[in-house]
């Protein structure tokens, strides 16, 4: 029965000293201790957040650039297809233009040799009447250095001639 | 390296208070003389003193006005008495270990079964005519007081290196405490109270280390432990009047709407006014009951182990009784963790049930 009996002075120390406990942990210990793990509890959320967020955001510039990397693969293509195209026309577009240029330059040629044969041609009648005429003087002032040969001519030429 | 230094500190301040305890005890070496005398003359007057385990083990289980270290060396403690005719104070040395009857200024006293009593005359008869309180330091208040001082300085030092380490990590005996902690909160504080915890969190996280530390430093059998605080109904019924005003004072509309007009025909109320007053003491009556008797009977085994070599008189018990008293050790170890988890655990349970929103 003594044992199951609260000793009242017991009782009282005890009442003071946990009231005590309770008052100093609570004020100066649990107080800080709570606040500090639910700072850190928040901010591990918070970091866990934004990392989830932060891979999200990879994955989304990673799609982006995929795409990105596709059409500018397209792109290229396309240019590189067009600039074929522009390369070969404008090969054809050069032969078309030396081949008319030849052709002109020829012409042009065919002219140039025809004026100059011509030109040639006239020199060279010209040439030849001066010969001619040289050649039929000298003849002439042979045959017309004797008399009789004078009187000859004019007599057949005035044979020749009818009246 | 700061910490360290208020560590230090904390250490000073803590061999400094322990200084002034010790200077209120008047260590009483010379007790042994005295002891032994009387054993020669106890022995002389029958044929020898019977060993008696019964009387042993009330003794090492309840208080006492001397805190014994070993052998015959025990510290005298302060007799502080509140008479009906003033305060009386002096050392428990004057009753030379129970065998003296003593003085004072208003009343003679003497130890009656380890308690300070009023008496008359030489054969120690209980005065009825005087009333006596007891407030005496006993082994008990000192070694409630030392762990009240070692809560003070575990948890002072570790809220210090919270601030210090704010953001970061637990370190050191931070990351010992720490999942106590949590287990606090996130084991027994939220599942039983709910989103208004942490009102009540410095009360049950008080309690729950209160407890363990005083069941633990309860299995030391020697200084600074050999007492048994929290197997002393005294000290669970503080605990459990702590509880029982908690619960009562934060009851809101729906736990005493549940007591007083509860879903039954009017003409049961008077019945279940008995009822669920009777309910309200019960609890925390458990409560008080369950830890002391748990503590109590683990101190009762372990000396009543231990006594088995006296009582057989034979040192051959003494593997027997040591293996038995280890295994029930180990078992103590358990109980004094589960004990303290249980007390705090029902006093979350019956927060949360007169705090709880909606009762069906």
């Amino acid at each position: 029965m003594e044992l199951v009996t609260p000793d009242w002075g017991l009782v009282a120390w005890t009442t003071l000293a946990f009231l005590l406990l309770l008052f100093l942990l609570a004020k100066f210990a649990w107080k800080p201790i709570m606040g500090a793990i639910d700072d850190r509890e928040r901010f591990i959320e918070d970091a866990l957040l934004k990392a989830e967020a932060a891979k999200e955001e990879m994955s989304r510039l990673t799609n982006e650039n995929e795409v990105l990397l596709k059409q500018a693969r397209a792109e290229r293509d396309l240019i590189l297809s067009e600039a074929k195209k522009i390369k070969e026309q404008i090969i054809a577009d050069a032969k078309e233009a030396a081949h008319k240029e030849g052709a002109r330059q020829i012409e042009l040629a065919r002219v140039e040799i025809n004026n100059q044969k011509a030109i040639a041609m006239a020199d060279v009648k010209n040439q030849v009447a001066t010969l001619s005429i040289q050649v039929a003087e000298k003849i002439l002032q042979n045959q017309l250095k004797d008399q009789q040969k004078q009187d000859e001519l004019v007599a057949q030429l005035l044979k020749e001639v009818k009246l | 390296m700061y910490l360290s230094h208020i560590l230090n500190s904390k250490k000073i301040a803590l061999s400094v208070i322990l200084g002034v305890f010790l200077t209120f005890c008047t260590c009483k070496t010379f007790a042994i003389q005295h002891e032994e005398a009387h054993e020669a003359a106890a022995e002389a007057g029958h044929e020898k003193a019977e060993f008696d385990p019964s009387e042993t083990i009330l003794e090492h289980i309840g208080d006492s006005h001397y805190f014994h270290i070993g052998g015959h060396v025990a510290f005298a403690l302060p007799v502080i008495l509140y008479t009906d005719k003033g305060l009386e104070t002096f050392s428990s040395s004057v009753f030379e270990h129970g065998h003296a009857a003593y003085q004072g200024k208003y009343y003679k006293y003497a130890l009656v079964k380890d308690k300070v009593k009023a008496v008359t005359g030489e054969d120690k008869q209980i005065d009825q005519t005087a009333s006596v309180y007891d407030f005496s330091i006993t082994r008990n208040v000192i070694s409630l007081w030392m762990s009240v001082l070692m809560l003070l300085v575990i948890f002072l030092s570790v809220a210090s290196s919270y601030k210090k380490r704010t953001g970061k990590a637990p370190k050191g005996f931070q990351s010992v405490i720490e999942p106590d902690i949590l287990f606090i909160r996130d084991d027994v504080a939220m599942p039983n109270i709910g989103y208004k915890y942490a009102r009540f969190m410095p009360l049950l996280l008080t309690m729950f280390f209160f407890i363990l530390i005083n069941n633990l430093i309860g299995m030391v059998p020697f200084f600074p432990g050999g007492s048994n605080l929290t197997g002393n109904i005294a000290v669970t019924f503080v605990l459990a009047v702590v509880v029982l005003i908690v619960v009562n004072v934060n009851g809101n509309k729906y736990y005493w709407k549940h007591i007083f007009a509860p879903d039954v025909p009017f003409w049961l109320y008077p019945i279940m006014w008995i009822v669920e007053l009777a309910g309200i003491i019960s609890k925390p009556f458990a409560l008080m009951v369950r830890l002391f008797a748990n503590i109590m009977a683990g101190h009762v085994i372990v000396i009543a182990l231990i006594s088995l070599i006296f009582i057989f008189k034979t040192l051959a018990i003494a593997p027997v009784s040591i293996a038995f008293t280890l295994f029930i050790d180990v078992l103590e170890l358990l109980v004094a963790f589960l004990q303290a988890f249980i007390f705090t655990m029902l006093t979350a349970l019956f927060i949360g049930s007169a705090v709880e929103e909606h009762h069906h």
